[in-house]
């Protein structure tokens, strides 16, 4: 029941995406989350929805997988683009109820709210697609690696993202073990009023936790045991190193953005808003 | 027959490219007083089918019945089903939550809907099956040893007074006096309160010395189900599932290859001393 979450997981492939360095993958979906903010035109809107659509079909991961990731957010998805679309002011106005305003300036507002939000759930959910969480922490640790000269404990934090993400998949097994145990023992979780259902947490939080914190010290003891200390003079088995292929990704991103940034200047007032 | 399982398949993830299939169209009866042993190799299904049999994983396909009712139909009551079969899971001393050892036995007669005095009388009566010491009824469950606590959380499930006991692997983790105490233990439940007993195991020794039904599951199906006796004859076919024979087994048919007259379907250290004694008396006789 609790294996449905999908966001953030990790499709094991072997894709030119899934083969670039974490590095790239960051910037080019950070320059792809600045670009659809960018877009102001269906003209700009179109670029972006291609441009995706091509790194999806290259990175081999089924559509399907992809448009899981929006289940969780389809609530703010639904909110925003109907808030947007009976909210807005505007000179050609359709309908009106009090507040409500329907207008063909809210109506276009509203799909690309929707557009703009779907691409970038799509966008990002597609990085953690192709990059294990571990590809992802090293590719941050590297391209944060100045915040270091402010005194920013960019690798120990680094270390803790990788162990919380590590600890996902476990505690999610853990509890539907102890979920199950209890039920084994006439625990209901599903069932009877919200208190009686807060109550019944409480058999399943406790084990949860004592477990995460037997854990976590064994965690730190084996760390220890091996003797971790910190970032200070610490060198990686695979250190992170830019190939062509990674070069040639940059470029790509960059052109990219540059297309966006000329059809917002120049397709300025094809549906735009 | 108590438990009737009927053409199950489980399989994980269907569709997708981690698709597993964990149980392959399992047949099996499970009858009154009976005590089995379930064994297999790692992720051979064993975990995943005692689980159905509770009702806590529903099958992909195939139906479960207990006594004579599938488990699937909208009316069968799964709780009620939970508290004749009893589940003591992997490592169960991770399920205790409670204040006191006491409690958190009462937690699952609590849940049955029973009256104060009933709870108290299971737990008592559960807690001393496990021959847990007194003073230990108000301690923490958290501040007890490795052993305790298994035996509490064992409790835990037996407070239920359940017809069925599954025990998936109970002994995992404990030392080897620890492992004859609770292994010592189940057996008198099921000598004294003629309880159904199915034990999860890896230890071939255990099941050659409790059972009286050895069922044999590898990758998803089940390969033997017969008499301890019977199964460890195919001891060269369990090594090729990853598991084995009993010790004795392999000294018996090492020293009967060797040359001496002795039977070689021993299964335990006892009934192969027997042997082994006979057949010296034997060849002194003849001497």
């Amino acid at each position: 029941m609790i294996r449905e979450i999908t966001f953030g997981q990790y499709y094991a492939a072997d894709s030119p995406i899934h083969r670039l360095d974490p590095r790239i993958k960051l910037f080019g979906t950070l320059i792809y989350i600045i670009s659809l903010f960018v877009a102001n035109n269906i003209v700009s809107y179109a670029v972006a929805a291609l441009f995706l659509g091509i790194i999806i079909i290259i990175s081999t991961v089924p559509v399907k997988f992809i448009l899981k990731g929006l289940k969780p957010i389809l609530f703010i998805l639904l909110f925003s683009v109907a808030f947007n679309a009976v909210l807005t002011n505007g000179e050609h106005v359709l309908a009106k109820w009090g507040v409500f305003v329907i207008s063909t300036e809210g109506l276009i507002r509203a799909a690309y709210m929707g557009a703009r939000l779907i691409m970038l759930i799509m966008g990002s959910s597609l990085m953690t697609y192709t990059t294990t969480p571990n590809e992802l922490t090293d590719g941050l640790e590297k391209s944060l690696g100045f915040l270091r000269k402010i005194n920013i404990p960019v690798h120990e934090m680094a270390m803790m993202m990788s162990i919380a993400l590590r600890f996902i998949p476990i505690l999610i097994e853990e509890t539907d073990k102890i979920m199950k145990a209890q039920m084994a023992r006439g625990a209901d979780f599903e069932n009877g009023n919200i208190i009686h259902r807060v109550k019944s947490m409480v058999p399943l939080l406790i084990p949860l936790f004592v477990s995460a914190f037997r854990r976590a010290s064994d965690l730190a003891m084996a760390m220890e045991a091996r003797c971790y200390h910190g970032g200070e003079g610490r060198t990686k088995m695979k250190p992170l190193q830019y190939k062509r292929a990674d070069y040639t990704g940059y470029i790509i991103v960059l052109v990219y953005f540059a297309v966006i940034i000329a059809t917002r200047i120049l397709f300025k007032n094809v549906l735009h808003f | 027959m108590i438990l009737k399982v009927e053409n199950v398949s489980q399989i994980y993830g269907a569709g997708t490219p981690t698709e597993t299939i964990a149980l392959k169209n399992i047949n099996l009866e499970i009858n009154e007083g009976e005590f089995i042993a379930l064994i297999g190799h790692t992720g051979s299904g064993k975990s995943t089918l005692v689980q159905h049999l509770n009702g806590l994983i529903k099958a992909t396909e195939g139906k479960i019945y207990y006594r004579g009712r599938c488990i699937y139909d909208d009316d069968f009551n799964m709780k009620e089903l939970r508290s004749h079969v009893g589940l003591v899971f992997q490592y169960p001393e991770h399920q205790l939550f409670e204040e006191d050892v006491f409690k958190d036995v009462c937690f699952g007669p609590k849940n049955l809907g029973l009256s104060k005095e009933e709870i108290e009388k299971r737990a008592y009566a559960a807690l001393k099956a496990v021959g847990l010491d007194e003073s230990f009824y108000k301690s923490s469950p958290f501040e007890l040893s490795g052993g305790q606590k298994r035996r509490a959380a064992i409790a835990g499930v037996l407070a239920m007074e359940p017809e069925v006991l599954i025990l998936d692997e109970p002994t995992a983790g404990l030392d080897p006096l620890g492992r004859d105490e609770i292994l010592d233990c189940i057996y008198k439940m099921y000598k004294e309160k003629g309880i159904t007993i199915i034990l999860v195991s890896h230890s071939m020794e255990d099941v050659a010395k409790y059972a009286d039904r050895l069922i044999v599951m590898n990758k998803g199906e089940i390969a033997f189900d017969d008499t301890p006796h019977r199964v460890f004859k195919h001891y060269k076919e369990l090594e090729k599932m990853g598991l084995a024979a009993p010790q004795v087994t392999y000294i018996m048919n090492r020293l009967k290859n060797e040359g001496f007259a002795v039977d070689t379907d021993m299964i335990t250290v006892d009934e192969a001393a027997d042997a082994i004694m006979n057949m010296m008396k034997l060849e002194k006789i003849n001497d």
